[in-house]
């Protein structure tokens, strides 16, 4: 008896918990409320069929239980009852099929005018690519990706030139139009999902998938990956924002394309020098930072992810935050940087710098820091070298109390969360992983224990792990 | 996935066939007297019945690797390999091991212990001069270029060859077991593990061929 | 006389034996009892245990996940490379090593000769054999937890070409051990899956017919075909894989780049390998549930004391399940990138197998009904299963609605749906097959009050873990993520409702000591429990001896079976049971008679 009363609760709680749960289908913004529809006339199905199926079995526990003078009826079988069962469940299947085949066969009939945009994974990061004016993408190829060609754009084909080119995990898109996403995949798989549009499908490397859709709702939404693929898998999300027209228009046109990319100015580290000027009261004449101005070394780091932050700092994008004392006294000095050919000339001054590694000032425990740096080492490289392709800076060598205070900052929601630092997010989320008091200070004990190790070298073993590597 | 499909449509089609033509007039609920010896209706012996099973799953792998070649064929950086011309010789040193074995099988129905000896050892040479001449056709290709790793049309040539290879081997196993009863003169053992023996070399020459000749034509 | 005789018996009865049967193998150590044991119900032991062992590593695997999930911010423990491992190991270790080798190793090994009535597996030794392979895939696998940079950490999925380059957690030796270990299983299943077929369909004892088999031999009998069939394909793609990672061929390995480093792969395809591991992994769905739907069946009417309704069309059902479980696999590749139109047809095999299925639902269910049903402990499972199932069952028909599946895949309604069908159903008839053959393989009844306990726990613990799971999945909340962070859509609640799940899956877990408790303890204090403890008809129960001895039946003569195995509640019989080598009156009365004459016709011949 109790067992059967069991049963009927977990009736009747399962439909209840249906009914009431606040857990359940995002609201939607895209034109897919086919598929809303067909998810429903399966909850009725199946929800009939739950509910009739099992509570006919607590009638049956209660109604047939044992008693010792009683026998069971003796029934082999009922040919009659078992084809009608067999033909309502049919009819039941069919009437989920139905309309599960409808709708598929328009996901998979792109429509012919609908707008094309190109969205690339790779771990752990999103970027994308516009047609550009031509309306027509330009070649890529997965052999050309290099540090300087992140999209694999072949320069020789006229039609890449007007290519937009967004290294930024978020992309516009304008409301109320047909669009087509075509997937690719720099290295391992990964899935374009975003939940309110209800479609996702998978990148493969080697291939180009795609999904399409219309936005129907203005607004930010978050791009998730969807497929396992490796240490930052949760981490590597990105942001779809759906404008109207005119909105879209002035961001479309504010991206950069393949054309200007490749005419970008090259620094000068002549005219850097006088442009270093500035920088030298704090970060001392070689960059080798000091720790008495909260400056950190600067010279060895990459041109890339100076670039980064000096354009973060610029825009209020670090150093804004309240309680990011130091950040605030950076910020202002990055404005001497009046234009975008004297960050380039300071930068390559930076870049003739001599590299020596930093002084060690924190201590702690290296090997349980280096349990941690499996996380870490899979961005920043084994060595802490840095690996561009991952948007990671280098760590071996650098100022060791100043990547500690940066742990704690990201850990504080302090660095990170501006919604405009692209890749800042992710730290942030992958901070969170230094869970104990002290793992800051291991793991940049372990950093410390990589200052030696010569970067060249270290990008080498790295790439030789697997026999696939080009040597 | 179409050869798979087909060779699983073909021996699901046979099971379900067999199991309904076994099962469909039958009222299981009405009791009555047994009226053979034992199940198991009108099957050879156990062990040729577990030989059939394996062949199905020995064919099954090869299905799929035949799946998967073809699959892979389509892309677009499969470079053809040239076959040498050894492989010719070897498929017929293979079809000659065969017919060694059909001829100690014969002998096996016929008491014929000349016949069973000598059928056992040309089946066993001419399985090792096989592999032998594998091993050639291997060496031949790396020293011209041809790698494992240099093209997929390469790489499933290796793999398919070797696992080729390594059945026969198996093979070579139950065959040595085998020549060990027709020397001590069991009969009854030896006649079973000859037929055993030339079944499966059969069912080996056959899957070369389809993949010697799957390679051939593309 | 000659000639009425002969008419009995057609040829097609008559077993031709072209070798004579060899005599069993009969040890004469300790070692070569329970060790080097050719005997299946030792072999079947061997298995259970090493299954079950393994399986609480998994268990531990999970806990460690749920820790994370529930309480992302308080285990130092547990980084993101850690955690897939565990994601990776748990799945790997439940499906294949756990559950596959559980049901065909472990009660395979147990009740198809018992069942049968056969006095061993046809092959003894292969079957041995089949054993130690499989400790050597274990042994494999476990080792890969202790080489540096750890256990794959690619998802149970192994897919390309994550598993094989860096960014992966275990790419160097760990991934490499893992597919041998599964190589080495595959090898190892086949010798013992020979042995299953080639039992069922040579070995059964006079008057066992296809059609009288118990549904358990049945479910193991189907199961094992298709495991046989689809496990190359596993085969397959971990050998292309293996060559892939050591030598650098491109089977599945297109040109890409690795930790921001152009790699020497190129032009193969990924797709090719999810269609073979798919090829592969539907079938497996049904290698673990086709046998859980055979043994439930006689629990069921075992303890409603009535017999399986429809058995015709159970039998049929399995065999088509069976057949159509080999054109469904793409349904787990919708969203992969395939070729989009192949959407349609999986689509609709996949929920042409749903019919079978519900048959299957609808018969249990109906069994029930009339019946005289005595909750027993294993009763208990076996209708919990029937709950379990239906839930799990009819999820299934959201994810193999191709539309359906766009905004559920990848997310934990999928984790949940498999789970329910896939993880608690098995495991709750796991439950339940062990507490109804306990009797019979110890000779001592377990203890009720405590499996009554974990009954209940296990029960409603693992609904009140994957139930709500589902709605997760409606959110949109992905699986395989380490911590969800700030994540714009989901609602906060979400992650109320994961520490809610992660303390039902710690209680889950920790029940499972009740169980274990429960069959050590009854080993040695357990009440005897005869020969038939639960009046059961199938031939198992019939033993001489319980434990059975080695030889399982009389030593003289194999049983002769009269009846089908569901003979409860036979109108006009004397006991609400006839067990299957129970002739009926007349026919007793026939053979009687017949003796007595052709006693009288050699009397008067002396």
């Amino acid at each position: 008896m109790a067992f059967a009363v069991a049963l009927i609760i977990l009736i009747v709680g399962s439909v209840l918990f249906h009914i009431l749960s606040p857990w359940y289908l995002t609201p939607l913004a895209s034109n897919w409320g086919l598929i809303d529809f067909t998810i429903d006339v399966t909850f009725w199905v199946t929800g009939i069929v739950f509910v009739a199926v099992n509570g006919f079995m607590a009638y049956c526990v209660i109604k047939f239980r044992y008693n010792k003078e009683k026998r069971s009826e003796y029934e082999p079988e009922n040919p009659k009852l078992e084809f009608w069962l067999t033909a309502i469940t049919a009819v039941g299947v069919a009437a989920m099929l139905a309309p599960g085949l409808i709708v598929w066969a328009e996901f998979v009939t792109v429509p012919e005018d609908a707008d094309e945009i190109e969205a690339i994974g790779q771990q752990w990061h999103w970027s994308y690519r516009l047609p550009g004016d031509d309306g027509k993408f330009g070649n890529v190829d997965a052999k050309r990706i290099t540090d300087d060609n992140p999209f694999g754009m072949d320069p020789d084909d006229p039609h890449g030139q007007d290519d937009r080119l967004i290294e930024s995990n978020v992309v516009h898109l304008p409301i109320g139009r047909d669009v087509k996403i075509n997937l690719r995949s720099k290295d391992v798989l990964h899935n374009f999902t975003v939940a309110q549009f209800r479609v996702k499908m998978d990148l493969v490397p080697g291939l180009v998938s795609y999904l399409w859709l219309k936005p129907t709702k203005v607004g930010e939404f978050e791009v998730l990956c969807e497929e396992l693929c490796g240490i930052g898998h949760f981490a590597m999300r990105g942001k779809v924002v759906v404008d109207e027209a005119a909105d879209y228009e002035a961001w479309y046109a504010a991206q950069p394309t393949y054309a200007d990319i490749l005419a970008r100015p090259q620094g000068d580290p002549v005219a850097g020098q006088a442009q270093y000027a500035v920088c030298v009261a704090c970060h001392g004449p070689e960059g080798k930072g000091m720790q008495i101005m909260n400056s950190p070394k600067i010279a060895g780091q990459e041109d890339w992810y100076l670039r980064r932050q000096l354009n973060y700092y610029k825009a209020g994008v670090r150093g804004a935050h309240p309680q990011d004392t130091f950040g605030q006294q950076m910020a202002p000095m990055v404005m001497t940087l009046v234009n975008e050919q004297a960050m380039e000339d300071v930068i390559a001054y930076i870049g003739t710098l001599p590299d020596e590694p930093a002084e060690v000032t924190i201590t702690g425990d290296a090997e349980r820091g280096e349990d941690i740096w499996v996380t870490c080492g899979a961005c920043h490289g084994y060595d802490a070298e840095g690996i561009k392709a991952l948007n990671a800076p280098r760590m071996a060598g650098m100022t060791d109390w100043y990547l500690a205070r940066q742990l704690e900052n990201f850990k504080a929601d302090i660095r990170g969360r501006h919604a405009d630092d692209l890749y800042g997010w992710q730290m942030a989320e992958m901070a969170r992983i230094l869970k104990y008091d002290g793992a800051v200070n291991d793991v940049v004990a372990y950093i410390n224990t990589l200052g030696e190790t010569q970067v060249a070298d270290a990008s080498a073993q790295a790439g030789a792990a697997y026999p696939g590597a080009e040597e | 996935m179409t050869a798979t499909l087909v060779f699983l449509a073909l021996l699901m089609g046979a099971v379900v066939w067999w199991l309904v033509r076994q099962t469909i007039n039958v009222k299981p609920w009405v009791a009555s007297a047994p009226s053979g010896a034992q199940e198991g209706v009108g099957f050879p012996a156990p062990p040729k019945v577990a030989l059939g099973v394996l062949l199905a799953v020995i064919t099954s792998l090869f299905a799929l690797f035949v799946s998967a070649y073809s699959i892979r064929m389509e892309l677009s950086d499969w470079r053809p390999l040239p076959e040498p011309d050894l492989l010719w010789v070897n498929t017929a040193i293979l079809f000659a091991g065969s017919l060694g074995l059909q001829w100690a099988w014969r002998g096996a129905a016929r008491e014929q212990w000349l016949a069973i000896r000598w059928g056992l050892v040309v089946g066993g040479g001419c399985a090792l001069a096989f592999m032998a001449g594998q091993f050639m056709a291997w060496q031949g290709l790396a020293a011209s270029g041809y790698l494992v790793a240099s093209n997929p049309a390469n790489s499933f040539f290796y793999v398919l060859t070797g696992l080729h290879v390594l059945h026969l081997l198996g093979g070579l196993v139950a065959l040595a077991r085998t020549a060990g009863h027709a020397w001590a003169g069991a009969l009854a053992k030896t006649r079973l593990g000859v037929e055993l023996c030339a079944v499966y070399w059969h069912f080996l020459f056959v899957v070369w061929l389809i993949l010697f000749g799957l390679m051939l034509s593309t | 006389m000659a000639q009425v005789a002969h008419d009995a018996v057609t040829d097609a009865d008559l077993r031709p034996f072209e070798v004579a049967e060899e005599p069993l193998y009969h040890p004469k150590t300790f070692i070569g009892k329970y060790i080097w044991s050719q005997d299946a119900k030792i072999i079947a032991i061997q298995y259970g245990i090493t299954a079950i062992g393994i399986g609480l590593v998994a268990l531990v695997l999970s806990i460690l996940m749920r820790l994370q999930l529930g309480f992302p911010e308080s285990f130092a423990l547990i980084d993101p490379a850690n955690y897939l491992q565990f994601v990776t190991m748990h799945g790997m270790i439940m499906v294949i090593y756990l559950l596959t080798a559980l049901f065909l190793g472990g009660f395979g090994n147990y009740l198809i000769p018992l069942m049968c009535g056969a006095r061993d597996m046809v092959f003894p030794y292969v079957n041995m054999i089949s054993y130690w392979v499989y400790l050597a895939a274990v042994l494999i696998l476990v080792a890969s937890f202790f080489v540096p940079g750890g256990p794959t950490g690619a998802g149970w999925t192994l897919y390309p070409p994550q598993a094989v380059i860096g960014g992966t957690p275990g790419t160097g030796a760990g991934i490499i051990l893992m597919l041998i270990s599964l190589c080495v299983f595959i090898i190892g299943f086949t010798m013992g899956g020979l042995n299953y077929v080639v039992t069922v369909l040579q070995a059964r004892t006079r008057g066992m017919t296809l059609m009288r088999m118990p549904l358990t031999v049945w479910g193991i009998f189907m199961a094992t075909v298709l495991a046989l069939l689809a496990f190359p394909a596993l085969f397959v793609s971990c050998i292309m894989m293996i060559l892939d990672r050591l030598i650098g061929t491109s089977f599945f390995m297109p040109a890409m780049i690795a930790e921001g480093a152009q790699t020497a792969y190129d032009g193969g395809s990924p797709i090719l390998f999810q269609h073979l591991f798919w090829f592969f992994g539907h079938p497996e769905v049904y290698i673990v549930a086709l046998p859980a739907f055979g043994i439930v069946s006689d629990v069921l009417a075992t303890h409603a004391r009535k017999n399986i309704f429809g058995y015709r069309m159970m039998v049929w059902a399995i065999v088509a399940i069976g057949a159509l479980s080999f054109i469904v696999w793409a349904h787990h590749m919708y969203v992969s990138g395939m070729n989009p139109y192949f959407g349609f047809f999986f689509a609709t095999t996949t929920l042409i197998i749903a019919v079978p299925t519900a048959i299957k639902v609808y018969n249990w269910v109906l069994t029930l009904w009339r019946g005289n049903i005595q909750l027993t402990v294993p009763m208990l499972f076996a209708i919990g299963f029937i709950f379990t199932f239906i839930n799990g069952g009819l999820t299934g028909l959201f994810l193999g609605n191709v539309t359906v599946d766009l905004p559920l895949s990848d997310t934990y309604f999928v984790v949940a749906h498999f789970h329910m069908v896939m993880a608690v159903s098995p495991v709750l008839v796991v439950f339940g097959a062990i507490y109804h053959w306990y009797p019979k393989i110890t000779g001592r009844m377990f203890d009720e009050t405590l499996g009554k306990i974990h009954f209940w726990i296990t029960f409603l613990g693992t609904y009140a873990i994957y139930y709500p799971m589902h709605y997760l999945g409606f959110e949109g909340v992905p699986r395989r993520y380490y911590a969800y962070g700030e994540t714009a859509f989901m609602s906060e609640s979400a992650q109320d409702l994961n520490v809610a799940i992660s303390v039902a899956a710690i209680v889950v877990a920790l029940a499972q000591v009740i169980f274990i408790y429960n069959v050590i303890k009854s080993l040695f204090s357990g009440e005897k429990a005869g020969h038939n403890p639960w009046n059961a008809t199938t031939l198992e129960w019939q033993t001489p001896h319980t434990p059975p001895r080695h030889g399982n039946f009389d030593e003289d003569q194999l049983p002769s079976v009269y009846r089908w195995a569901y003979d409860y509640g036979v109108p006009g019989a004397e006991q609400d049971f006839i067990p299957q080598n129970v002739p009926s009156e007349e026919m007793a009365a026939a053979r009687a008679q017949g003796e007595a004459r052709a006693q009288g016709e050699t009397k008067t011949d002396g």
